[in-house]
């Protein structure tokens, strides 16, 4: 019974159709090249492009720049230099892995680091407590970009782009575009730039905002990897209508992948603080771009779904890493723009490039 | 099948319009209890309606479902998925860059059971994978080597293959399955026909919903004709032709039995 | 849902405390001020001195601003919107010399006045008037003191030098080549920043004029020569990120840092030794006198002049240190932080 029908003409088009998905069944491992390996070793292992990266820069501007660059001390400073937009880029990489951009990053941390001064400093308000306030506010923030998201259905860019300039805005006008200095924090609210203290180990300087952000990355790794809500967020951004008929919450996973992305950023604006050694509403004007490009450069990719959230680390560091080779070197910084720039370009094209074998 | 078996799945009257167009027009449906039911009607005759109805995607306007006798009422597929109705859409839902067994766990992870689980929400890989293997080894699935490998891997029959074995390891009353062969080639299409035969040999009823009448007819116990968004009828593969099938579908031939 | 509107409005009420329009009587002239950007708090102090002359005049003032610095292009939609409203004079900060000359000239023909003011124009007389800080001499102000402070030894300098932008704009290299020349080093090219070949310079940073750029390049130069004892900066807070780069490298007390503008914080932060001296420059000035201007050109047609030997109005710079220097006139933080912008 089982072949009785064998050969026998389906009864619609889409019976007749049934065979042109073949080359699915046939896609075997015997028929790839030593290229098409490395484009599968890079498949299952996202991360290596990066880090191969990062090492080669490092061993690259070591020869380059001499001694001055390959030092402990500057290997510790880059960490330094990068640890808020390295921040930024966790919360970055939570939207792009569900296949979104977050345009309002910065603005978002800013805003939160200049309502947290202005509590403490100019209100007087007991230092924890106005951080408490500026944490809420960065999480209402991603709320409202998720639920802008989700609820009215803007697209990311769309709901981003708005509300970095709605929030840009308020920054400007409740710091005037006036700094609080660090002699002012000082007096009344010292532990706003707890992250900017450091310490020396081994001839480096680690300071306490360095060590936040391998923390954020720690944490954020862990809800990724270990988690039911991190393969949640994978599987929304991998195919959001598949995960929601596989039973997920999608509209609950984005709007909480929103709300934790604004407090990472609000977080960010306490190291902030700490790092500049003043409340200041006009630093970081471009970090959100600056976060999408160490997201992009460690390997996440921008149609969502895929990538490891330690990729934006290491992409953020290969960045300090050119930024400080290129300076100490004394090239003109027109050319680290024209370095960074061929960066993204080509991490995108490998990404696609990797992509590719499950096309 | 005794007339006093209480049907599995059950359906009274449903009706479902959108505006004037009435998608089901007081349907009837039964799934009988170890058997494979075999869905088939013209494109626009409203099965999809049905099937959607039945699985919690789409909330009737008036009529009743029941589950072994019992009244339900499901606001979304994941009710229903509680209630014990597994359904593999056409698209499969899997999620292509996320392994095997996430995606058969997905939405119903299991948390190690020590204080990382309970503190830190930690996943129990460990028995989730081996869970979908001795899922995956029972319906003879095992070719697949590593239950790590993402899906995007797999050929198309292999992530079929995944997602009924998802629907079988879950599905504790009823599965239904949206046009499982559509997208795959004669060998591919064979190998997921032998699986239907293979879960259904476990007890859980089936519903396949499928354009091709060779396959309908070649798995089904008994196959029910949708027709103007209601059931024309129910026949049994071995006592009509497929022409027959095919001239009822169309409105050729009037059913023998109202 | 709720959770996130009330959250976002409570972070906004909490931003905002209240917007007033201030109502005008529908015969008054209307004036226009379009700033380079509304981030910068030199042009936001701007806009507060314009706002609160045009209120004392009842003159109605109407504002705009570009979005970053380099936007011509919303600039020049400004001018003509304002042109559009029967406005009988503006006042501008062009974010770009040469792009904003054919509107300007149209706003003219309009019979506009059309005033500049901190940066101008190129030709500066495409405008009818230009009320301006002499940036070159702000520079050279700071660049003197500091050789006055080293004294014997300033020969042996090691300076760092913290410019605004790769773009180089005109406010950028005149600050920057003014402290060089002060300071006495061979400029060569007075337009361009980076040529000169003088071995007590260690090098140039961009920094966005703000703290967090500021750090980041005092760092990296510190870098290439940790003996740095003498920094350059385009503006005040970039001056307070270099501070803390010198502090984290435990150089406090053996550096000196230079700024311009004048702002209070800039101020405050000479009065703590954080900056040697700082360049004041008067943008309420500035505003105010643009707007007086308008008024008198609007009654009685007559426009204003230039200072002697400049093609502009020099609104004045004034040097701000507590360890003054013989031979340079200076006043104290005490006295600065009366006549402060910030």
């Amino acid at each position: 019974m089982a072949d009785k029908f064998d050969g026998l003409p389906g009864y619609s088009g889409e019976a007749a159709l049934s065979d042109t998905d073949a080359p699915h069944a046939r896609f075997d491992i015997d028929n790839v090249g030593p290229l098409g390996r490395v484009q599968r070793f890079l498949h299952a292992f996202p991360t290596m492009v990066p880090l191969i990266v990062l090492a080669l820069s490092v061993v690259g501007f070591g020869l380059f720049a001499g001694s001055k660059f390959f030092s402990p001390y500057n290997m510790s400073l880059i960490v330094q230099q990068v640890s808020i937009i390295g921040v930024l880029a966790v919360a970055q990489s939570l939207i792009i892995l569900t296949a979104g951009i977050d345009l309002s990053v910065a603005a978002t941390m800013v805003l939160s680091s200049v309502i947290a001064g202005h509590l403490a400093v100019r209100l007087g308000i007991n230092a924890p407590v106005s951080l408490l306030i500026s944490f809420a506010c960065g999480t209402a923030i991603g709320f409202l970009n998720g639920f802008l998201v989700t609820r009215i259905r803007l697209p990311p860019f769309i709901a981003t782009l708005g509300t970095w300039n709605v929030f840009y805005a308020l920054n400007l006008y409740v710091s005037g575009a006036q700094s609080i200095r660090g002699a002012e924090i000082d007096a009344a609210a010292p532990m706003l730039k707890f992250f900017g203290e450091n310490f020396s180990l081994f001839g480096t300087q680690i300071s306490y905002g360095s060590l936040l952000l391998v923390l954020v990355f720690g944490i954020l790794w862990y809800a990724l990897t270990k988690t039911a809500w991190g393969r949640h967020v994978y599987a929304v951004g991998d195919d959001r209508e598949a995960a929601e008929l596989a039973g997920i919450r999608t509209d609950r996973v984005l709007i909480s992948v929103y709300a934790v992305a604004g407090l990472i950023c609000a977080i960010a604006g306490w190291s902030a603080i700490g790092r500049v050694g003043a409340v200041s509403p006009t630093s970081f004007f471009e970090g959100n771009l600056q976060s999408i490009t160490a997201v992009v450069i460690g390997g996440i990719s921008l149609f969502g779904g895929r990538g490891s959230i330690l990729g934006p680390l290491i992409g953020a560091l290969i960045v300090g890493v050119f930024q400080s080779g290129l300076r100490i070197a004394g090239v003109d910084v027109l050319w680290q723009l024209f370095a960074i720039g061929w960066l993204i370009i080509i991490a995108v094209s490998v990404d696609q490039w990797i992509r590719r074998i499950s096309a | 099948m005794t007339s006093a078996a209480i049907p599995t799945l059950m359906a009274r009257g449903l009706v479902k319009r959108y505006g004037r167009v009435v998608a089901i027009d007081s349907a009837d449906f039964d799934l009988m209890p170890g058997e494979i039911l075999g869905v088939i009607g013209d494109n626009g005759a409203g099965k999809s309606s049905l099937i959607r109805a039945l699985s919690g995607a789409l909330r009737p306007d008036a009529g009743e479902i029941r589950l072994d006798g019992e009244l339900v009422s499901f606001a979304s597929p994941i009710e229903a998925r509680q209630a014990g109705i597994e359904t593999v859409y056409q698209t499969l839902a899997l999620s292509p860059a996320l392994s095997i067994s996430d995606n058969m766990f997905l939405g119903r992870e299991i948390r190690s059971s020590g204080l990382l689980g309970k503190l830190f929400h930690q996943l129990d890989r460990k028995a989730m994978a081996d869970i979908a293997r001795k899922k995956l080894s029972e319906l003879g699935l095992l070719t697949i080597q590593n239950i790590q490998q993402p899906v995007e891997t797999l050929s198309g029959g292999q992530r079929q293959g995944v997602a009924v074995a998802r629907a079988a390891a879950f599905g504790s009353k009823v599965i239904i399955l949206d046009e499982p062969t559509a997208a795959l080639g004669v060998k591919e299409s064979r190998k997921v026909l032998d699986l239907v035969l293979k879960v259904r040999a476990r007890g859980v009823p089936i519903v396949l919903i499928s354009h091709n009448m060779p396959h309908v007819f070649e798995v089904a116990d008994r196959i029910h004709i949708h027709r103007l968004g209601k059931r024309a009828t129910v026949i049994k593969p071995r006592d009509v032709s497929m022409a027959d099938a095919v001239a009822i579908m169309t409105g050729a031939l009037a059913p023998m039995t109202a | 849902m709720k959770t996130a509107f009330v959250g976002a409005i409570s972070c906004a009420l909490l931003s905002t405390v209240a917007l007033t329009v201030p109502a005008y009587a529908t015969d008054a002239i209307t004036a226009c001020l379009v700033t380079k950007t509304d981030v910068n708090p030199f042009f936001v102090k701007m806009k507060e001195g314009a706002t609160a002359k045009a209120k004392e005049l009842g003159i109605r003032l109407m504002t705009f601003a570009g979005k970053q610095d380099g936007d011509a292009d919303t600039q020049i939609a400004a001018i003509e919107s304002c042109i559009g409203s029967g406005a009988k004079g503006i006042l501008l900060t062009p974010n770009d010399s040469s792009a904003l000359v054919p509107v300007i000239t149209k706003a003219r023909e309009a019979g506009l006045l059309t005033i500049m003011l901190d940066t101008p124009l190129d030709p500066a007389n495409a405008a009818d008037a230009t009320f301006a800080t002499d940036n070159f001499k702000a520079g050279e102000l700071i660049g003197k003191w500091a050789a006055g402070k080293l004294g014997p030894e300033a020969k042996n300098a090691r300076i760092a030098l913290l410019n605004l932008n790769p773009q180089q704009i005109t406010v950028d290299y005149m600050r920057n080549q003014g402290f060089l020349k002060g300071f006495g080093i061979d400029i060569k090219n007075p337009t361009r920043i980076g040529d000169e070949d003088d071995p007590r310079i260690v090098g140039n940073a961009v920094t966005n004029a703000n703290e967090e750029g500021g750090r980041s390049g005092m760092e990296s130069l510190l870098q290439i020569d940790p003996d740095i004892n003498l920094v350059y900066t385009i503006n005040e807070p970039t001056a307070a990120g270099a501070y803390e780069a010198i502090k984290a490298a435990g150089r406090q007390g053996k550096v000196t840092v230079v700024s311009v503008d004048g702002g209070c914080p800039g101020v405050a932060n000479i009065k703590e030794g954080v900056i040697g001296a700082t360049s004041m420059q008067f943008p309420l000035l500035m505003a105010s006198m643009g707007v007086e201007a308008i008024k008198t050109f609007a009654e009685t047609g007559k426009k204003p002049e230039v200072t002697p030997g400049l093609d502009f109005f020099n609104t004045g710079v004034e040097l701000i240190t507590d360890q003054p220097v013989d031979g340079l006139p200076s006043i104290t933080s005490e006295e600065g932080l009366k006549k402060c912008w910030g």
